[in-house]
C-alpha cells in the first residue's frame, strides 16, 4: 500500500502551480496524476470520507450504479443495464448511461462507482484509439479489457469501485470480459454485475441458450433487468439495451421499468388506467 | 507505579500521547445552502441562495455567493464545502484561460463540462466536497446543464437541485419541470423561461421555510446565446 502511495504521491517538482492545469493536460497515456492527502496513509484517509461500504456515514457519497448484464450468443453480444444512480439512500439520477460507448465496436458497462467507471473507460477509449493509430488495426476485446485491468490495478487498495464488462466484436468473433477494481479479469459467455446481479442471474440462467435469436436475446435481457429492478432498491429507471454485432453496436429504444411491470403482469389491472402517467407508453 | 515513573523506566515504550478517535483531522465542513438549475430550449436558469453556515447553528455570512460566472456563457453553481468550491472555481477559471491562450477561442460549455469532470476526478483520493452544476448553452443554442457528484460523474440533465434542501427541491422539480407522476402530461416538453423563473423562485421560498441552512438572498443567473444576466432577490432571513 505504501509503495503504491509513494509512487503516486506528489514529488517536490509538482508544485501547486503545475497542478493548476487540472486533470486535462496531466493525462497522457497512463501517466494520470492524482492529488493525495498528505500523511502516511492517504488511502485510509480517502476511505474515511468516501467509502460507503465500510463507513456507513461517509461524508462524501459518490454515485453508485447497479444492475448490468451482458451475454454472448450466436448473433453477437447483448448488453443491458438499468439507469439508476444512488448516492447513499438518495436516488441521484434515474437516467444514467451505464453503457459506455468506448468506440463504435466496443462497449463498457458501469457498476460500482459511477465516476470511476466513466473516467477509466474514457481513458481506455483513448488507449484503444492510440492502439489503432500505432498498429493500423482495431484492438481486440481481450487486449482492451487487459488495458483496463492494468490501468486500475495500480490503484488497487485505494478505494476505486468499478465492476465493468467489456463487450465487443473482433477478429475472433464476439468477445466479453469482466474486469473489476480488485484486479479480476475473467472471460465468459454470460455476466451480470451490480447489487441487482443476483436477481438478473436467476432469470438469465433459467433461459439462456447460445443459439437464441436476436429478439429472444433482447427479451431475455429486458426481463432480467426488469426483475432485478423490481427486487433491488438500488436498481431502477429505464432499461438500456445494446446489441454488438460484427459491424459494431446498435442501441435500442429505452423502456421504463415501471411500464414493463404491467407488460409482464397483464393480469394486474390498474384502476383509471387511461389516465395514469405511463398510459401513452403502454398504448404504443 | 505512577505514569511519570513508568515513563522514566520505559522511556520509548510508553505512549506519551493518547489520540482519541474523535480528534481525527477533519478537513471538510458542509457550509449548507442550496443551488438549482433549469434548462430550456434556448436558456438556462441558475439559482442559489447566499447563506453560508458553519456546519452547526451559526451563520458565517448572509451574502456569500455560491454561483459563479466562469465565462460569457457559462455559470457554475456549487453547494457543499465553500472553501473547496472557491478553489474549484479558481482552478476552472485558470484552465479556461489556458485553453483560450492555447486555442485562441473560448471554451464551449460542453468542453468546460468535460474539463470539470476531469478536474474533479483528479482529486479522486482527496475529493472536492462540492456538488457542482455547470450551466451554459451548447453550439445549437440549446440550454445545457451538467450535474456532477463530488468525484466527477457527469450527466447532462434538464434540471437539478443540490445542497442542504435538495431533498425538498428536487422532487418538486421532478414534478413541475420533468412532469413526473403527472397524468396526461407531455414528458418531452421543455418549459418556458418565465415558468422556469417562477418555479425556481417558488422552490427557494419554500425551501427557505423548511431548511435552516437556506435563506437570506437569492442569486439568479439567466444564460442564453446573448450572454449571462444576473439578478438578486430577497429571501427570509430567519
Amino acid at each position: 500500500m505504501n509503495r503504491i502511495a509513494e509512487q503516486l504521491t506528489l514529488s517536490a517538482s509538482d508544485s501547486p502551480n503545475n497542478q493548476l492545469d487540472g486533470g486535462s493536460s496531466n493525462i497522457c497515456g497512463t501517466g494520470v496524476q492524482f492529488e493525495l492527502a498528505s500523511g502516511n496513509n492517504p488511502a485510509a484517509f480517502t476511505q474515511q470520507y468516501t467509502d460507503v461500504k465500510s463507513e456507513r456515514d461517509a461524508r462524501i457519497k459518490m454515485d453508485h450504479g447497479t444492475t448490468t448484464l451482458a451475454f454472448k450468443f450466436k448473433h453477437g453480444v447483448l448488453v443491458a443495464t438499468d439507469s439508476r444512480a444512488t448516492s447513499g439512500n438518495v436516488i441521484a439520477s434515474q437516467s444514467v448511461k451505464k453503457v459506455i460507448e468506448i468506440n463504435p465496436y466496443l462497449l463498457g458497462t458501469m457498476a460500482g462507482g459511477a465516476a470511476d467507471c466513466s473516467f477509466w473507460e474514457r481513458v481506455l477509449g483513448m488507449e484503444c484509439r492510440l492502439y489503432e493509430l500505432r498498429n493500423k488495426k482495431r484492438i481486440s476485446v481481450a487486449a482492451a479489457s487487459k488495458l483496463l485491468a492494468n490501468l486500475v490495478y495500480r490503484y488497487k487498495g485505494m478505494g476505486l469501485s468499478m465492476g465493468t464488462m467489456v463487450a465487443g466484436w473482433d477478429e475472433s468473433g464476439p468477445g466479453l470480459y469482466y474486469v473489476d477494481s480488485e484486479g479480476q479479469r475473467v472471460v465468459n459467455d454470460l455476466f451480470s454485475v451490480g447489487s441487482g446481479s443476483t436477481f438478473a442471474y436467476g432469470v438469465l440462467d433459467s433461459h439462456y441458450r447460445f443459439d437464441m435469436s436476436v429478439d429472444e436475446a433482447k427479451d431475455l435481457g429486458r426481463r432480467a433487468i426488469y426483475h432485478a429492478t423490481h427486487r433491488d432498491a438500488y436498481s431502477g429507471g429505464i432499461v438500456r439495451m445494446y446489441w454488438v454485432k460484427e459491424d459494431g453496436w446498435v442501441a435500442y429504444p429505452l423502456e421504463d421499468v415501471g411500464e414493463l411491470y404491467f407488460r409482464y403482469h397483464p393480469e394486474i389491472k390498474l384502476t383509471h388506467a387511461a389516465e395514469s402517467p405511463l398510459a401513452a407508453q403502454r398504448a404504443a | 507505579m505512577d505514569f511519570a515513573a513508568m515513563q522514566k523506566q520505559y522511556p520509548a515504550q510508553v505512549p506519551t500521547e493518547v489520540h482519541s478517535h474523535q480528534n481525527r483531522w477533519d478537513p471538510y465542513v458542509d457550509n449548507g445552502g442550496t443551488s438549482l438549475a433549469i434548462a430550456g430550449a434556448d436558456y438556462v436558469i441558475v439559482a442559489s441562495d447566499t447563506r453560508q453556515s458553519n456546519g452547526g447553528y451559526s451563520i458565517n455570512s448572509r451574502t456569500e455567493p455560491k454561483a459563479f460566472k466562469l465565462s460569457n456563457n457559462v455559470v457554475l453553481a456549487t453547494s457543499g464545502f465553500a472553501a473547496d468550491a472557491k478553489r474549484l472555481v479558481e482552478v476552472l477559471e485558470q484552465n479556461a484561460l489556458t485553453y483560450f491562450y492555447k486555442h485562441n477561442k473560448q471554451m464551449t460549455a460542453p468542453a468546460m463540462a468535460q474539463m470539470l469532470s476531469n478536474t474533479l476526478y483528479g482529486r479522486r483520493f482527496f475529493p472536492y466536497y462540492v456538488f457542482p452544476i455547470l450551466a451554459g448553452v451548447d453550439a445549437q443554442g440549446k440550454g445545457a446543464l451538467f450535474a456532477y457528484d463530488p468525484v466527477g460523474n457527469m450527466e447532462r440533465v434538464n434540471y437539478q437541485a443540490y445542497g442542504s434542501a435538495a431533498a425538498l427541491v428536487q422532487p418538486f422539480l421532478d414534478n413541475v419541470v420533468g412532469f413526473k407522476n403527472q397524468r396526461g402530461a407531455d414528458h418531452n416538453r421543455l418549459i418556458e423561461r418565465d415558468e422556469a423563473m417562477r418555479f425556481a423562485v417558488d422552490a427557494f421560498t419554500s425551501a427557505t421555510e423548511r431548511d435552516i441552512y437556506t435563506g437570506d438572498w437569492l442569486d439568479i443567473f439567466v444564460i442564453d446565446k446573448d450572454g449571462v444576466k444576473h439578478e438578486k432577490r430577497e429571501l427570509k432571513h430567519d
